[in-house]
């Protein structure tokens, strides 16, 4: 038994040195190059379409109403802090709304910071606690007050959304409803199935491009990533696409080689003709404080420049999108709330923080 | 995982280690730092509470042990309350007298239960079981085509039929019993907890099916909503366990905290990586000493026997303490430790693994190791035999060979000459300095939680090898050559796995 251990040690630790040491390497190596697969003609296209709902709402829609009524369901963790406050209990209701925000998943400095703020300055005193408190929050989100999608459509360029973020956050999904909406928006759209690692990932994608008429550029599982990116952004050149939605492989963000990874695919995707306008960080509103941590790593890889916080039809408040605003100054930009292809709406800081402290 | 949390423990501890004496307001300032610790690492609000006052009742109940510190003392009530408060004893699984024992995966989208499914598969194969999967999630698209993958890669047919997911999950278990299969597992879709028609929906199949087990699939990223979901989930479906996915990631796993305690059963599995190879029982008390910063040193060894060939490690042993350990028996230890699983995994577990060298073993991939590899055989076996005759030329053509650099090759030389250096020591019967810093110094503790009664298992224990029994022993290889006979005659409705 100790022998066994020894042996196990020991050689874990020199594996760990050697391993290390070695430079770093993608976990995958360069699979077949990526095929190119022509799907979703228009009349395919035409069949799905009719089952979708024309007046989804484009990302840059009027969604606000949407997302306000799509997030009427409150667990109710504010309702304590409303009854102390019409009773006058300033402190007593300041706790409350501490107890809130923590359950909200905010996290401890946010709320730390939110509730000093509060017992500082009570304006409107005991009563008035919740919509001070709704006014902070606003205010958090007021400092990052672009929240568009940018698509340049110049002529020879490619614009490239590339979607990052951990596994089973709702990626593909997202891209899915996304296509429609930008369909819709009048953009000539390209999918690309840059998750090659997950078991049919790709048939889920193709599934969603059938769906929207649109076409979607794949490659063998296992096969390179950044290969078939880079096919999908020629491939929409010459087909005339100017806007290519790139899925990405889920992965953790504490997985050096799958970052790694990641920013290669950036890289590729950022060679002419394509050019990345977008690095969407796809978040999921049940996630905790673990979050912030994908936020900070993904930004520091690949430079997001927003996130999509999804599943927030549920019981989850994504609170956490409020510190990844606070420290980060990463914009929220769609929102999740459903899984039909009109479920993805426009963020709306106001809507967002009604639904959250349940006014 | 649960990385913080033990960490700021360790900080806390350290502070008190570093007192004599503690006064109340120690124990008041320790024991806040620990709910901002269990709130960060996303334990609800209410358990968070609960495990912080249960944590000062132990404090001040205890009479003062004599040969701890006030530091350990509340180090060691932390310990107990995780022990506790993570499950106990864990759950033994027992199969059903007349088989299949069913088991039925639910949970939210993207919880991570296909995967699971797989693994879990997987898993009992390993056990000498005969499984089959049932794919009842005909909601997202193309998520039965990814569990006719896994399943293929895991070599265990999986059964769907289009249409309605509670007559898939009923045809599924009759299939079961038709191909004599022993255990049938129920992947179902993803569902929030507030959808009435889908509760509903996964209510009915778990009526229909009858299930022995049903599992809740819980992401271990899940915040503050793991105890709302897990309540709904459990009232719904009257929950026997659950697993933990995602549980190879920076999130400090706070949600196992709350779900255990909302839904007071026991945490079953947990899911540590992305290959099929990466679940393993999920045993409180070792996670308690995981969280602790003690490693996980009974899983280790739990893996370790499962799949080295004993022989294989005796007869290396043998060679290490003799001190005749060429690079021929280091690839052939490899390729044992490769069998565990990922390397990345089971460096995860060593003991004594602080944050740099955590964040080091996520860089291993195996790619790395099989470049490592690569170098060795490109030696002739007089080189791997004795290294030293490795001079500039030999380096030169065997980096040509393994298509690596020779500092490459240099290094691996350097680090293996390192190691036999470590092993003569070893062999001398000092303790090899490995993993760091502070190593010792926690076993030390670790051992003197053991004499106090802490730690039911420590390194002192596993040695003395009392391992608790495992819930199932592999047994009856033969099941599986008939269930694969069973699966060729089944009619097109079943998968057969591929690449026999």
């Amino acid at each position: 038994m100790i022998a066994l251990w020894i042996v196990l040690g020991v050689l874990a630790v020199l594996a760990l040195s050697t391993a290390v040491a070695t430079s770093t390497r993608r976990r995958r190596s360069l699979g077949p190059p990526a095929a190119v697969a022509t799907r979703g003609s228009s009349d395919i296209g035409a069949n799905a379409v009719s089952e979708a709902p024309e007046a989804g709402p484009g990302p840059e829609g009027s969604g606000a109403p949407a997302l306000r009524d799509r997030l009427g369901r409150t667990r109710g963790l504010f309702a304590p802090l409303r009854a102390l406050g019409a009773r006058g209990e300033l402190a007593a209701a300041i706790d409350a709304a501490e107890e809130a925000l923590l359950r909200a998943d905010v996290g401890v400095e946010t709320t730390t910071a939110l509730v000093a703020s509060l017992r500082q300055r009570p304006d409107g005193g005991a009563d008035g606690v919740l919509s001070a408190l709704s006014g902070r929050l606003v205010e958090i989100f007021s400092e990052n007050p672009d929240r568009s999608l940018r698509v340049d459509r110049e002529p020879g360029v490619v614009d490239v959304w590339l979607f990052v973020g951990v596994n089973g956050v709702g990626k593909t999904t997202t891209i899915g409803k996304l296509a429609l909406a930008r369909r819709d928006e009048g953009d000539s759209v390209l999918l690309a199935a840059g998750d090659t690692f997950r078991a049919a990932a790709a048939d889920q994608l193709a599934l969603w491009a059938d769906r929207a008429g649109v076409e979607l550029v794949r490659g063998a599982e296992g096969s390179d990533p950044s290969s078939v990116v880079f096919d999908a952004v020629h491939r929409a050149k010459a087909r005339g696409n100017h806007l290519v939605l790139a899925d990405t492989a889920g992965r953790l963000h504490t997985k050096v080689n799958l970052v790694e990874e990641l920013r290669k695919i950036r890289r590729v995707a950022d060679r002419e003709p394509g050019r990345v306008s977008e690095v969407l960080l796809v978040l999921d509103a049940t996630t905790g404080q673990n979050a912030l941590a994908q936020a900070r790593e993904f930004t520091e890889a690949v430079g997001v420049t927003g996130v999509v916080l999804t599943k927030l039809d549920g019981t989850a408040k994504g609170g956490v999108v409020i510190p990844i605003e606070r420290q980060l100054h990463l914009p929220v930009k769609l929102v999740g709330v459903g899984e039909g292809p009109a479920d993805l709406v426009p963020f709306e800081p106001a809507a967002f923080v009604d639904a959250l402290v349940g006014v | 995982m649960f990385d913080a949390l033990s960490e700021r423990l360790e900080r806390v501890a350290g502070r008190l280690r570093s007192r004599g004496r503690m006064s109340p307001a120690d124990i008041d300032e320790a024991l806040a730092e620990i709910r901002t610790a269990l709130l960060e690492a996303d334990v609800e609000l209410g358990v968070a509470r609960h495990f912080v006052e249960a944590v000062r009742a132990r404090c001040s109940g205890a009479a003062l042990s004599k040969s701890l510190s006030p530091g350990q003392q509340v180090v060691k009530a932390v310990h107990e309350q995780l022990v506790e408060a993570l499950g106990g004893e864990a759950l033994r699984l027992t199969y059903a007298s007349r088989p299949p024992t069913v088991v039925l995966l639910a949970g939210l989208q993207g919880a991570g239960k296909t995967t699971v499914a797989a693994k879990l598969a997987r898993w009992w194969k390993a056990q000498g079981r005969n499984p089959l999967l049932v794919g009842a999630d005909l909601q997202r698209p193309a998520a039965v085509e990814q569990l006719r993958v896994l399943g293929a890669s895991a070599q265990v047919s999986v059964f769907s039929e289009p249409g309605d997911p509670v007559a898939t999950a009923v045809a599924g278990v009759a299939e079961a019993r038709r191909l004599g299969r022993d255990v049938c597992i129920i992947d179902t879709a993803g569902r929030l907890s507030i959808d009435e028609a889908l509760m509903d929906e996964v209510r009915r199949i778990s009526t229909r099916t009858e299930p022995h087990y049903t599992f809740l699939v819980i992401d271990a990223m899940t915040g503050q909503d793991a105890v709302a979901t897990a309540r709904a989930f459990h009232e719904a479906l009257a929950l026997d366990g659950v697993i933990l996915s995602k549980l190879d990631s920076d999130a400090r796993g706070g949600a196992a905290l709350s779900v255990k305690e909302v839904v007071g059963r026991p945490i079953v599995f947990a899911s540590t990586g992305e290959r099929l190879a990466d679940l393993d029982l999920f045993h409180p008390d070792r996670m308690a000493d995981r969280i602790l910063g003690m490693g996980d040193v009974l899983t280790l060894i739990e893996q370790a026997e499962r799949t080295m060939d004993q022989e294989v490690v005796a007869r290396s042993a043998d060679k290490m303490l003799s001190g005749r350990f060429g690079l021929d028996d280091f690839l052939e230890q490899l390729h044992q430790v490769q069998k565990m699983g990922s390397l990345g995994g089971i460096l995860r577990l060593m003991p004594g693994m602080n944050k740099e060298l955590r964040q080091a073993a996520d860089q291993i991939d195996d790619s790395q190791v099989s470049r490592v590899e690569a170098i060795v055989r490109s030696m002739t076996p007089a080189e791997r035999a004795d290294p030293v005759i490795i001079d500039g030329s030999r380096r030169v053509r065997i980096a040509r060979g393994s298509g690596t650099s020779a500092q490459e090759v240099n290094q691996l030389l350097k680090q293996f000459k390192e190691m036999q250096k470590m092993m003569r020591t070893v062999g001398s019967g000092a303790m090899p300095a490995m993993g760091g810093g502070g190593r010792l110094g926690r076993l030390a503790a670790a051992r003197e939680m053991a004499k106090s009664g802490g730690a039911e298992e420590t390194l002192a224990g596993m040695m003395a090898d009392n391992r608790p029994p495992r819930p199932a022993a592999p047994t009856d290889q033969s099941a599986g050559a008939k269930g694969r006979r069973n699966a060729k005659k089944k009619g097109g409705r079943v998968t057969p796995p591929k690449g026999r």
